[in-house]
């Protein structure tokens, strides 16, 4: 992995400066897992598909082939998967809704990732009474069919992709606050952190130095953990026919229409299905890697 | 005890007011009515039908007839199913609804806490590997991709269950809940197998485990009376979370096997504005998660001594 000379002498060069740091040890455990190594090249082939890919393919993933309804996975004309109901091309349609799933994927992620950090940094670092009430007003959250918010919301305002972005988002940075708050209470009452208080490093330091790295590692193994999530809620939507809208897709719309064409059609359920399922195997493969790297205590 | 339950109600029953008013005024906010969809009518027959059924008055004093309506037991009329009311719909689609959920939570854990405590006590072994193995397959297959994929197996290619959906007709046999209560309950069992598989590994290690093995107890008293116990806390904590997905997951279920229960109606009636029916899943499932999330942190703190009510 790291084998070019070149590449062991900076890292040697750098060890002689600073020592292994936490991020040094965890890449390294994480580049002995070989299921997150192949997951990690899998995913990036993926995400180069779904980015550069879909520009390259002969096919546009909104053309009707009106000739071409329900072909099967053949060389003619390359439609190596088929066609759909409509005659468009899978290949295409497949890499635009992984595409389209992995964006909701990331932004989702993104927005739950700004709202939970936030919140529960705030209520570990003020604690008291603040602490007791944000995290209360998390906990009553928690108990609440979500989803059924989430339905009425696509209802209410349409079925927006950028409401979609936001409604997953905001329902899933519960976890992320809980995390961010017990990791910032348990780092506030550490010896280290005392020492830098008592060694007169500023507070803007001890943040930078010692809060945010150590707090980091959960944050980013949830995240890995939490893409995943959010891409099945999607897909969630979509089947239910509340997610995006035609001609666009996602891989949870493309499987939707695939099982009620599965019979006389199996390739539209089985190309998406299957992209979807390599899809999530290596996300979870990644995160729970990048767990067993940061906190190796468990395995 | 006695007073954590009434304070945990002392919030409960504020936090379903909240949904009930929130879903109410958001259900309302949609573009679009009830009687807007179908074939056009004259505007004099719509406003008649819309009076009948008190949606002409202002949305406030709307809001009030139906939370004094509610207090009474009475979820009203269906807007859109003629001649029936809410509670009727519900009436029928519950049992469904709650067998195929009941079911799908007993077969998740007992599964599930036994596949997680092999895989533990075989950490690292091939077992463990097939069974982490089989728990990643669960959380990675949608049930709305597993569900049409067993039907199209075992219902058409094997013949061995009924393909036509579960019809109350027929009754709920066996063979007709079989594949819905799977497909729903298989992304728990993996979820579930893999909290109990990290919980029990760090119990195994723990000093109180290596002293029940010293003194001679043999390996099933250790494991069945000794670690399961504690090992099996944190997988009750997940229950809460784990009935409310659920209640979630029978949304794609009842569609996916074409069953009649009430998480069925629940997306139908959001998109069809049939706000009666859509307040009355609601406030049933919110309800029903509320007091699933209550009984599963007394039960949390009836296994753990250490859990203190009072405070």
């Amino acid at each position: 992995m790291l084998t070019t000379p070149q590449e062991k002498a900076e890292l040697l060069e750098k060890a002689a400066v600073r020592g292994r740091s936490l991020w040094d040890d965890a890449r390294a455990r994480l580049m002995r897992n070989r299921a997150a190594v192949v997951s990690m090249i899998v995913l990036g082939t993926l995400v180069f598909l779904a980015t550069i890919g879909q520009l390259l393919w002969v096919h546009d993933y909104d053309t009707i082939y009106r000739d071409r309804v329900w072909i099967g996975p053949t060389m003619e004309n390359l439609h190596i998967l088929g066609t759909d109901a409509q005659g468009r091309d899978m290949v295409a349609r497949i890499l635009v809704g992984l595409g389209v799933s992995l964006m909701v994927g990331i932004v989702a992620t993104f927005v739950s990732l700004v709202i939970g950090v936030t919140w529960g940094a705030t209520a570990g670092f003020i604690g008291g009474r603040v602490d007791q009430l944000m995290m209360r007003f998390v906990d009553i959250l928690y108990s609440l069919p979500f989803i059924f918010f989430v339905i009425i919301l696509m209802v209410t305002f349409g079925r927006n992709i950028v409401l979609i972005f936001v409604a997953i988002g905001a329902v899933e940075w519960l976890t992320m606050a809980r995390i961010v708050r017990g990791q910032t209470i348990a780092l506030k009452g550490m010896e280290f952190v005392e020492a830098a208080h008592a060694a007169g490093v500023s507070r803007p330091n001890i943040i930078q130095r010692h809060i945010i790295p150590n707090v980091l590692g959960p944050v980013v193994v949830y995240v890995t953990l939490m893409i995943p999530v959010v891409i099945l809620a999607e897909s969630f939507l979509s089947f239910l026919g509340l997610g995006v809208q035609e001609p666009l897709t996602s891989l949870g719309r493309l499987i939707s229409a695939g099982a009620q064409d599965m019979e006389p059609a199996p390739w539209t359920l089985i190309g998406p299905a299957v992209t979807m399922m390599v899809t999530l195997f290596c996300l979870n493969f990644i995160g729970d890697g990048l767990r067993d790297a940061i906190d190796p205590k468990d395995r | 005890m006695l007073g954590f339950v009434l304070r945990r109600f002392g919030v409960a029953i504020p936090t379903i007011l909240v949904i009930i008013t929130v879903a109410f005024f958001m259900m309302r906010v949609a573009p679009g009515g009830p009687f807007d969809l179908e074939r056009p009518m004259p505007e004099e027959t719509r406003q008649v039908i819309m009076a009948s059924y008190g949606l002409d008055k202002p949305l406030i004093f709307q809001y009030f007839d139906y939370m004094g309506n509610l207090f009474q037991g009475d979820l009203g009329p269906s807007l859109k199913l003629r001649d029936k009311n809410v509670a009727e719909i519900i009436a029928e689609g519950f049992p469904v609804s709650a067998t195929i959920g009941l079911l799908s939570m007993l077969l998740a854990i007992g599964l599930g806490t036994l596949l997680g405590s092999i895989a533990a006590l075989k950490q690292n072994s091939g077992t463990d590997f097939s069974v982490m193995t089989f728990a990643m397959v669960g959380i990675s297959i949608p049930p709305f991709v597993m569900g049409p994929i067993l039907a199209l197996v075992f219902g058409l290619y094997l013949g061995l269950v009924p393909t036509g959906g579960l019809d109350p007709r027929y009754g709920m046999t066996p063979d007709r809940l079989i594949l819905p209560v799977i497909t729903l309950a298989l992304p728990q069992i993996a979820i579930i197998a893999r909290l109990m598989r990290a919980s029990m590994i760090e119990v195994v290690r723990s000093n109180y485990i290596r002293t029940a093995r010293a003194k001679g107890l043999s390996a099933p008293a250790v494991i069945i009376r000794h670690a399961l116990r504690s090992a099996i806390l944190p997988l009750v904590s997940y229950l809460g979370p784990a009935s409310a997905a659920v209640i979630s997951g029978s949304l794609v279920i009842e569609r996916v096997f074409q069953l009649p229960g009430i998480g069925k109606h629940f997306v139908d009636a959001a998109l069809q504005r049939d706000y009666t029916v859509v307040m009355g899943v609601v406030i049933v499932y919110a309800t029903l998660i509320i007091v699933l999330n209550l009984l599963a942190d007394l039960l949390y703190g009836v296994l753990n001594p250490k859990v203190k009510y009072e405070s």
